[in-house]
């Protein structure tokens, strides 16, 4: 068509320069100031080189590798757990069972929740003394948790909180789950085989594709925990939820280390390309695509 | 799949089990919103209000002025939802129903900035607004929708604008139309639900945003609700009873959204696998 070139970029103008000013332009920056000594407290600012990234790896920042090591330890927890519960609730979801609907509405309800509201509705509940779960707890002769306030117990407790807001990852297996056809399931009762056989034969590879983008989106979200860190938490008790992002906005923003916080900024980047692509990578040989192999 | 008469009777307890471990939040939130302090510390925990202390509400919303949190959030969330819809609208339609020479390449560009952390551009980014002299104002958190309202949207709404037949644009063409009047009279108006969907994410979006306010807003009188619930838990910490009130008061509006698009959101979510 005439003039498609003019038009074309005539419409997209917004989106183009948005990405330029919103995203590219704040990169380039962040690499920039990543680089420099940036301080809103100080007067001077220089080039500094790769000099943050050197104080950061030295081991002279104890909190990176601690606020590091918390971050991994709560994507690992959670990670499987959302995958694995989310997929079991699919499961029961995609069954012929009736009020589906409410069942998926209420699901999915609590992921809609602000993240201010939602942390205090779970502070509430995972209060040590007057909480509704330890109190549940201690009913049942079953031993009680300090929760969000114990050393050992805070960053479960942080899982568990977000687990309530699993309900959108649940809709996307729901429609792995419902593309699947009959025919297969019942190629599998024609031969006797039973429910165990047609989970492990036919749904599960049949949704693969679905746990990997599941998988990858999980994982990127949960490195970057902040909301829950800050509002639940404050990085406590003893900065054993001193998650990456609240460690990095906690350099930025309260201790004004802008440039030292760039760099933080940079590492989790890295970080989160680094295990999208090896998700990316082994997801060949897991993954499987109807029709062809395409990646 | 069929199941057995036992497997269903099985998945039904299962499936009501579960519901009820993602419904009693809700529950103990608002009969702690509606009970004194002193029923509310009862041991073992009480389920009903009694009496129902509807004057918590009351107290909760007027120690701290959240009159004009709400206010502060309309204001974020009507601009946002407006810009977001017309330039992510625009752009889609640029990016599926217009050919042009490195388009899709331009588009898978754009794409890139999904996988980047906010983290990364949060820091130059307040610095850039700091030094425009708008630090302390809602125009950060409300011009960027103006700049092509967020890929995750343009996205959609351009998966949506390629199910639409191409002959639609061609006949429109042989009567004299232009893009501008092949999108606002044709497109735009055909692809309604989507643009629900759009409109309702950036909805909840800009309701549930807690790290852009922190960021940019330091004065009270420019607080939303979300920075004003934090407030508030600040202050009054101990007062559970306030603090469910103001919470349910900031879940309400979100879950009456939700419900009312419902099927809409659901669609979307399935679409293009966002996160909610």
């Amino acid at each position: 068509m005439r003039k498609g070139m003019f038009y074309g970029l005539l419409f997209t103008a917004p989106a183009i320069l948005g990405f330029a000013i919103f995203t590219l332009g704040p990169m380039i920056a962040s690499l920039v100031l990543s680089l420099t000594n940036y301080n809103v407290f100080q007067d001077q600012t220089s080039f500094v080189g790769l000099d943050n990234f050197v104080r950061l790896f030295s081991g002279k920042d104890e909190l990176f590798y601690k606020s590091l090591g918390i971050t991994f330890y709560f994507v690992v927890l959670r990670v499987p757990a959302v995958i694995l519960i989310s997929f079991g609730i699919a499961l029961l979801l995609n069954l012929n069972v009736k009020g589906r609907a409410i069942f998926r509405t209420i699901i999915y309800l609590p992921s809609i929740v602000p993240a201010v509201a939602s942390a205090m509705i779970w502070m509430w509940l995972l209060n040590p003394d007057l909480g509704l779960i330890n109190s549940l707890l201690s009913r049942l002769h079953l031993p009680t948790s300090d929760w969000l306030y114990g050393e050992s117990s805070v960053i479960p407790s942080v899982v568990l909180t977000t687990l309530w807001g699993i309900g959108s990852t649940v809709i996307i297996f729901l429609a792995g789950l419902s593309g699947i056809p009959r025919q297969y399931y019942e190629a599998i009762e024609v031969d006797g085989g039973g429910w165990f056989r047609k989970l492990s034969h036919v749904t599960v590879p049949m949704v693969t594709p679905t746990i990997f983008f599941n998988t990858i989106m999980t994982i990127i979200g949960s490195f970057q925990v902040f909301n829950e860190a800050y509002i639940l938490t404050q990085g406590g008790p003893n900065n054993r939820s001193l998650f990456y992002v609240f460690y990095l906005w906690r350099t930025g923003f309260r201790d004004a280390e802008m440039g030292y916080a760039s760099a933080l900024a940079w590492i989790l980047f890295i970080i989160i390309l680094f295990f999208t692509f090896i998700v990316f990578r082994t997801s060949k040989s897991w993954v499987y695509y109807e029709g062809g192999d395409r990646a | 799949m069929r199941p057995s008469k036992l497997s269903l009777t099985a998945s039904y307890g299962a499936l009501i089990l579960i519901s009820a471990m993602f419904v009693i939040p809700f529950v103990w939130l608002i009969r702690s919103s509606l009970m004194n302090l002193s029923q509310i510390f009862t041991m073992p925990p009480e389920w009903i209000p009694k009496p129902f202390q509807w004057s918590n509400f009351h107290k909760a919303l007027t120690v701290l002025p959240f009159d004009v949190f709400f206010k502060n959030t309309l204001i974020i969330v009507v601009t946002v939802l407006v810009g977001t819809v017309i330039t992510s609208s625009i752009g889609a339609f640029g990016f599926s129903r217009i050919q042009w020479k490195g388009r899709d390449t331009v588009f898978a560009i754009l794409m890139t900035s999904m996988m980047l952390p906010a983290a990364v551009t949060i820091i130059p980014s307040f610095l850039g607004w700091q030094a425009l002299g708008f630090y302390d104002t809602l125009y950060p958190l409300i011009v960027p929708a103006y700049f092509g309202g967020g890929i995750f949207n343009i996205f959609l709404l351009r998966q949506f604008y390629l199910t639409i037949p191409r002959d639609f644009d061609e006949a429109a063409f042989v009567d004299g139309a232009n893009y501008w009047q092949i999108y606002t009279r044709l497109i735009f108006p055909l692809s309604r639900s989507a643009i629900i969907v759009v409109a309702l994410f950036s909805f909840l979006a800009s309701w549930n945003d807690f790290m852009g306010p922190l960021i940019y807003l330091k004065s009270d009188s420019l607080f939303t609700l979300a920075l004003g619930l934090q407030m508030f838990q600040g202050t009054y910490t101990a007062q559970w009873d306030l603090l469910m009130a103001a919470s349910a008061t900031v879940v309400l509006p979100c879950v009456i959204v939700f419900l009312a698009g419902q099927r809409y959101f659901l669609e979307g979510i399935t679409l293009t696998g966002l996160k909610g």
